[in-house]
């Protein structure tokens, strides 16, 4: 799948969510989707593997999922704003988040979030 | 006939969603205060105007669309919106009171204008619509008010141009003014200013960036509506594409426009805050 999109230079350290991303995350991103209700979310703690089985993840998304890392996840076809249910479900902050994928601590985060302000 | 009484822009920030319950106490908070302090001067205009319908420009983050379908524009029709579990633990707030007259009005128009969006009857509103509500009518005093949902994807790229969202905010004012009906009617563009959450460039805010588009938004808005998607994301941010919504909203105001009150903070959550009143007189 080509689109003008991807002819133009990339911006570094950002992912556009397209049609590309959108099919080949399509299985994650349901499953993140559905941790929108309380019974899906228990479902999904109880098992996990079963949970991801159920929604037909693929190898490259269930380890990404396994190891909580959200990079990863994103370039398994993830996308934010389904992520983030994810991610809150287990009580990360987007800050937390953040920091995972800049790899900083929190705490670097934060500062560099505050000085862009200054 | 129904008039546009202006327009308002607030970021809408799940984080603000669980303060607003606690503003009491978080008035005084350093981390708070300055976020907070930024209301007061638009409820007050909120509380002069007294709008009977505001209508709310804002971007499902995954609460009623799915990739499964996913509409470039879509307006609500119904006589009620709920807010729902949106899976990272806000608070559920009390529903919408919709005007479907009204909004079969508006998607006439709209399509008659060429603006083919999609119809919805049925839809839960999420952050980016019940965040900004409950800023500007605080402790849900929103209840006697009707409101009508305009849904932007932000989503899934193609996003539609800011200049196509600046050209449906137009065509949504007027099918404002069209409407029979003697109401007073406030639009809201929320969402934004500068902020990326995933990727490696987390974090990016873009005050300056900000600051222009808070300056031109008000006489110069044609500028920033020749701007591309790639513009936004690469100076605003992956999610500060979310300014569109802003100038959807923008794209509204036909009138003469004043500023009553703006604000600007860095940062609640990941994101540079803005908030602004724009009067619209005739």
């Amino acid at each position: 799948m080509t689109s003008a999109m991807h002819h133009e230079a990339p911006i570094p350290g950002t992912y556009m969510f397209d049609g590309k991303a959108a099919m080949k995350g399509y299985a994650l991103n349901k499953m993140c989707y559905s941790l929108n209700t309380a019974e899906n979310r228990k479902e999904f703690l109880k098992d996990e593997d079963a949970y991801c089985t159920k929604y037909g993840l693929n190898e490259e998304q269930r380890k990404a999922i396994r190891d909580r890392n959200v990079l990863a996840m994103i370039h398994a076809g993830g996308c934010i704003y389904y992520l983030a249910k994810f991610s809150g479900m287990l009580g990360l902050t987007v800050q937390d988040v953040g920091a995972q994928q800049r790899g900083v601590s929190v705490e670097e985060f934060k500062k560099l979030l505050k000085e862009q302000g200054e | 006939m129904a008039r546009i009484v202006g327009g308002l822009t607030t970021s809408h920030i799940p984080a603000i969603g669980n303060a607003v319950p606690k503003e009491k106490d978080l008035v005084n908070d350093p981390y708070w205060k300055d976020f907070f302090a930024a209301y007061p001067p638009a409820r007050a205009w909120v509380q002069k105007v007294k709008p009977d319908v505001a209508i709310v420009i804002y971007n499902d983050h995954g609460l009623n669309f799915f990739l499964d379908k996913m509409p470039t524009f879509a307006v609500g029709a119904a006589f009620q919106y709920q807010h729902a579990d949106e899976g990272w633990g806000i608070p559920t707030i009390p529903p919408f009171q919709g005007d479907p007259e009204f909004s079969w009005h508006i998607i006439e128009s709209l399509v008659r204008d060429e603006f083919d969006i999609a119809s919805c009857q049925e839809m839960y509103v999420d952050h980016g619509f019940t965040v900004p509500m409950s800023l500007f009518w605080p402790n849900y005093s929103y209840a006697g008010i009707k409101t009508i949902p305009v849904q932007i994807n932000t989503v899934q790229h193609p996003l539609p141009s800011p200049a196509r969202c600046f050209k449906l905010g137009q065509a949504i004012g007027r099918a404002i003014e069209s409407y029979p009906k003697d109401l007073k009617v406030v639009v809201l563009g929320t969402g934004g200013l500068s902020h990326q959450l995933d990727g490696e460039r987390a974090g990016m805010i873009n005050k300056k960036f900000d600051m222009m588009c808070m300056e031109k938004i008000v006489n110069d808005p044609e500028s920033l509506a020749r701007l591309s998607i790639r513009d936004l994301v690469r100076e605003a941010g992956a999610q500060g594409a979310e300014f569109i919504l802003w100038l959807a909203m923008r794209g509204a105001l036909s009138g003469k426009i004043s500023v009553v009150h703006q604000a600007y903070h860095i940062a609640i959550s990941n994101t540079a805050t803005g908030v602004m009143v724009l009067e619209n007189a005739a």
